[in-house]
């Protein structure tokens, strides 16, 4: 095995990151302990829509170690510009009014009315109890699709409306006569995301009227520049730090209430501010995912060429526009048609307001939402057809690459059906078809199914001008910089901000495949916004396809600048030098090398360099994808329902996924393991219930059912692979694959379990009750 | 997350628990704490002073008492587990305590405390009830024995007065001819019960001759589900008498399950724990 088997790209390394993490030696928010430092507590809204009538806060001033309290009132001026929303999808988008604090009027249930900050935890949230506030409780509006409907109770009253926008995108025009024509409509309820840890910050002002502020935050550099305009601050007076993240899984690409809370009041103080969220409030005041309600419709012709796809949806905002709320389903817009070449293409979101915690980017954003309808409706279609559903599917894939479908975008590489093969390989269809039939046969009370999605998505965001064209309003590149340090090791400074991810260890693995060292001698740096080069975060699985192409371009640069250090110092022509692996040997002399090190070397004393060549081995580049990374592959769940209880649980399940170059197997498994758990967890178990009144009704770890080891089983991964044509070194993203994937095919197969019984349709996720009543309806 | 302000005492002896709660009467005795302890911090709970009965180690024990297994109150779930007396004996209470929780709770969490703290969602009093099992409390009064129909008396609430101790537990011993079986309904290994159901059967050569099943999470207290019951006596077989199992309760509605599935449950699993336990 050559070195770079065994630590460069492709190599399964163990993660760098992992040794302090396990030992409890990570540095998380709640792990800073600054001196002086007050506790902030949020005084949130018991109701889901009520008009603040008043707030006293008398009580809680004079309670013991109270420091302060405000109410939104009292903050109102310390706002320079309302929360921000960076996604304005149409020109005419309706954007409320929102501020950290409610001012006049609350619209969900854990909307915050008030502040409380103390000298400890303790004191600050008995004061909390004793903040008085009135309410006038209005009527709540929850379900999605009764919002979007005329005439019924407005969230934001002044907007006249509960749409916020209605955003189309169509191309060619569905064909009504076709011989086959189905159309369903689906129901995705919203989730929670849960990341391990839960929100957190504290925030210090310096002296100058600065502030450093420590967020668990995947966004730092967005963070900054959004806070400091809130604050009404100078961009250069704001330092953001985002330190070990304990996951996200995008509720933390976001810009908080908290965050602005703790910087205005940090400043008025003059002394740090500490907020911790708390689990229960994690649940109510981090944003959900989810909540769409969507209709599609496919036409085909008798022998089942798909040629019409049209999708209506109606997305959920929640109470609020937050950072990108308004943009999360057109992340999915492009690939409702996913791995199928469907000429006539038509989508049509239709954001609406509900008084309901807010929405915004949950892992996949958008794309499971397309999946979900479209690995649905084709078994749908299947049906209809009477032709069996992979052979549909195969009938449908996409084959020649790239190729430019009719959403507009161009999918680069791709081998749709020989991740099926592939997955045919590993699944053993017939006998698991066989062990069906013979259920069936003897009426067993345990029923097997067997369920697929073959899906492809578009990630590593993004194109800038693309989103240009989208109307986001930064730009989707980034930046990385190498620092070849004297002693032959290497410093990376990352524009991307890992948050569990491991990308200590792939970008130490790129590096050390590039310029030849061991991983161990590069150190990453990241998520400081006063250290690291500008840069645009980590979400939409872009840390590698873009910031990972950024490093590279930076290693190429280091290795330009070294060939000349070289051949200067070997006195040969660059051109006779070539390169491998760290080390430039002269063609024809092999005796004759130099290695990067001794170029950084040479560069650092800079005694003898070409002239006029500055001193120094290092470079910064920025990468702006020229396209979408495109990701796909196949799954298949494998359930077993006890028709008794409707207990649906999963023996097994398969996952092919074609990712591009991998650098690191063990970190795409644990991204695949992650993803396929939350997509899992999304068919079966994951549901945020609002009652009526809009309050929260499963807000706890007891009844928000997230799934353990020990209800699944351990997963058969297996990749093909197509490398991405426009990423330097074909890598695709994978941070989300994964739960794009998993749970079209999950209800597949629980559906498939019960075909027999007349079972045709069951809402995600399939709860035992859900699975009973579609049993019982079936037999009506 | 944070309880309100309580003062808290360690208990030397029972006597000295005894006193301590009689001095107060806003005090709660606090056993393995995994009841009570997230009470405190959701603020359910805002009891004055925490009597801490944790160390009383002469309450944790496992005993022959001739017909009967007694079983000190302290005793943490997972030594009821692994009891060999209780698996000789009366195995159903052995391996059911092994199905509560995760193994955190099951290491801290007390019988006397899961019995006492009167959740109609707990295994281990569904279990009680069906096997009649009886209860020992301590008061200022001395001691009194209570069995286990009069035991729970709603929801939360148990013959456990204030000012009063649960020292032990007995139970009986079932001997050749008895089949049992405990099937908690749940969805993730650490969950409470949806519904679960207890039955104990007498049997003879197959069939069962008489039984008594327990439900959980069926109203405010476990419920004997005594129609299922009657029709065994009277000779149906499992699924005949499971169709009572719902008749004449009332359980919830919530996240887990609405009322209509609860019942439609308690059948099902009466059957199917009525078939186990004939076996
Ligand atoms: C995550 C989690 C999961 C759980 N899952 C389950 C489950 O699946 N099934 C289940 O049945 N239970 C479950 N439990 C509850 C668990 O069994 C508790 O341990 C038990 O209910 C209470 O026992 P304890 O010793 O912890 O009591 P504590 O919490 O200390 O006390 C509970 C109540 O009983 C009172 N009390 C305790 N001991 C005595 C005594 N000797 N005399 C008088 N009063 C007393 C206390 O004052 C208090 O009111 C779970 C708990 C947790 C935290």
């Amino acid at each position: 095995m050559s070195a770079t088997e065994t630590w460069g790209i492709g190599a399964p390394l163990k993660r760098k990151e992992d040794g302090p993490l396990l030992r409890g030696r990570g540095t998380y928010v709640d792990n800073l302990d600054l001196p002086g430092t007050v506790v902030m507590i949020i005084v949130r809204s018991p109701y889901a829509h009520a008009r603040i009538a008043s707030i006293d806060t008398a009580a809680a001033k004079a309670a013991e170690g109270v420091v302060a309290v405000f109410t939104g009132a009292d903050l109102r001026d310390d706002w320079k510009a309302a929360m921000p929303c960076a996604w304005p999808v149409t020109e005419d988008m309706k954007n409320p009014e929102h501020f950290p604090l409610a001012v006049s009027q609350v619209n969900y249930q854990g909307d915050g009315v008030a502040v409380v900050i103390a000298d400890t935890r303790a004191h600050a949230v008995d004061a909390a109890e004793l903040v008085d506030a009135e309410y006038d409780v209005l009527e709540a509006v929850v379900d999605v699709a009764a919002a979007a409907r005329d005439g019924g109770t407005l969230v934001h009253e002044e907007l006249g409306t509960n749409v916020s926008y209605v955003w189309p995108l169509e191309s060619g025009t569905f064909d009504e006569d076709a011989d086959v024509i189905v159309k369903h409509t689906y129901v995705q309820p919203p989730l929670i995301p849960n990341a391990i840890e839960p929100r957190g910050v504290v925030a210090r002002p310096e002296p100058g009227g600065d502030v450093t502020l420590w967020s668990a935050t995947q966004v730092p550099h967005i963070l900054r520049v959004l806070t400091a305009a809130t604050l009404g601050m100078s961009e250069t007076k704001l330092r953001v730090i985002a330190p070990d993240v304990g996951g996200g899984f995008g509720s933390k690409c976001d810009v908080y209430a908290e965050e602005l809370l703790a910087g205005a009041i940090a400043r008025r103080l003059g002394t740090p501010v500490k907020w911790i969220e708390e689990r229960s409030e994690n649940a109510l005041a981090t944003i959900h995912g989810r909540d769409f309600v969507t209709t599609l419709e496919l036409a085909a012709t008798a022998d089942g060429k798909i040629t019409s796809l049209r999708a209506n949806v109606i997305a959920s905002m929640g109470a609020y526009l937050q950072l990108v709320t308004p943009g999360i389903p057109l992340l999915g817009a492009w690939i409702y048609a996913g791995p199928y070449a469907i000429p006539n293409y038509s989508v049509t979101f239709t954001g609406v307001f509900t008084n309901t915690t807010p929405t915004d980017a949950y892992r996949g954003a958008g794309r499971p939402e397309a999946t979900y309808v479209l690995e649905r409706t084709m078994d749908l279609l299947a049906k209809e057809l009477g032709m069996d559903r992979l052979e549909l599917r195969r009938r449908n894939f996409i084959t020649e690459f790239p190729a430019t479908i009719a959403s507009g975008l161009t999918i680069d590489s791709g081998d749709y059906h020989a991740s099926l093969d592939r997955l045919l390989e590993h699944l053993g269809l017939e006998e698991l078809e066989a062990e069906q039939q013979a259920r069936r046969d003897r009426d067993d009370v345990k029923q097997i199914g067997v369920g697929f999605s073959t899906y492809n998505e578009m990630c590593g965001l993004a194109p800038s001008r693309i989103l240009g064209a989208i109307r986001y309003a930064a730009g989707g590149w980034e930046t990385a910089t190498i620092r070849c340090l004297p002693t032959g090791t290497f410093q990376v400074v990352t524009g991307t901000s890992p948050h569990g991810q491991g990308h200590e260890t792939a970008w130490s693995q790129i590096v050390a495949d590039q310029l030849g060292c061991d991983p161990s001698e590069v150190e990453v740096l990241h998520g400081d916004t006063s250290i690291s080069p500008y840069g645009l975060d980590t979400y939409g699985s872009r840390s590698l396809p873009v910031g990972g192409a950024a490093l590279w371009s930076a290693g190429e640069k280091i290795i330009e600048k070294a060939r000349e250090i070289v051949a200067h110092q070997l006195e040969v022509s660059a051109d006779d030098l070539e390169y491998e692996a760290g080390t430039f040997t002269v063609k024809g002399s092999p005796d004759k090398e130099m290695t990067v090190k001794g170029a950084a070397w040479a560069a650092f004393t800079a005694h003898n360099l070409p002239d006029g060549m500055e001193p120094n081995l290092e470079a910064t580049a920025t990468y702006d994808p020229p396209n979408f990374s495109w990701p796909g592959g196949a799954h298949a769940a494998v359930v077993e329902v006890d028709t008794g209880t409707g207990d649906a649980r999963l023996i097994r399940y398969v996952a092919i996924d074609d990712v591009g170059t991998v650098v690191n197997p063990l970190i795409v498994d644990g991204q695949v393991h992650g993803g396929i758990t939350q997509g899992i967890a999304t068919a079966l178990y994951e549901e945020a219930i609002y009652d009526e009144d809009g309050n929260l009704a499963n807000g706890t770890m007891a009844m928000y059912l997230v799934p353990s080891a020990a209800e699944l089983p351990s997963y058969e991964l297996d990749r093909t692979e197509s490398k991405a044509t426009d990423h330097p070194f074909g890598a695709k993203g994978v941070g989300e694959t994964g739960t794009i994937a998993a749970a079209p095919a999950v209800i597949n197969a629980v559906i498939d379990a019960l075909s027999h019984l007349g079972v045709t349709d069951i809402q995600m996720p399939a709860t035992p009750e859900r699975v009973w009543r579609a049993i019982e309806e079936a037999k009506q | 997350m944070i309880p309100a302000a309580f003062d808290y005492e360690v208990a030397e002896s029972v006597e000295h628990a005894l006193g301590l709660l009689a001095a107060d009467p806003d005090a709660k005795v606090l056993a393995g704490g995994h009841s009570l302890v997230p009470a405190l911090k959701l603020r359910i709970a805002r009891p004055s002073k925490l009597v801490d009965i944790g160390r009383l180690s002469d309450l944790a024990y496992v005993r022959d008492a001739g017909s009967q297994v007694a079983i000190g109150a302290l005793t943490r779930h997972v030594d009821v587990q692994g009891d060999p007396l209780l698996q000789e004996h009366c195995p159903i209470v052995s391996m059911t305590a092994g199905k509560v929780g995760d193994p955190q709770v099951r290491h801290r969490g007390t019988i006397g405390g899961s019995v006492a703290h009167g959740d109609p969602a707990s295994d281990l009093p569904s279990v009680m009830r069906a096997l009649d099992a009886e209860f020992v409390i301590v008061g200022a009064g001395g001691e009194r024995t209570v069995g286990a129909g009069d035991f729970f008396t709603g929801v939360f609430q148990t013959a456990v007065g204030h000012g009063e101790l649960l020292t032990e537990i007995r139970v009986p011993k079932l001997g050749d001819t008895t089949g049992w079986s405990y099937l908690k309904y749940h969805r993730r290994a650490q969950d409470w019960a949806t519904v679960g159901v207890a039955a104990i059967v007498h049997r003879d050569n197959g069939t069962a001759t008489s039984a008594s099943v327990s439900l959980t999470n069926m109203g405010g207290t476990p419920l004997r589900a005594s129609a299922v019951e009657a029709a065994i006596a009277a000779g149906s077989s499992p699924a005949e008498a499971a169709v009572h199992a719902a008749d004449d309760t009332e359980p919830s509605t919530d996240t887990a399950a609405s009322a209509e599935f609860r019942r439609h449950l308690a059948r099902v699993l009466t059957e199917r724990a009525l078939t186990q336990a004939r076996a």
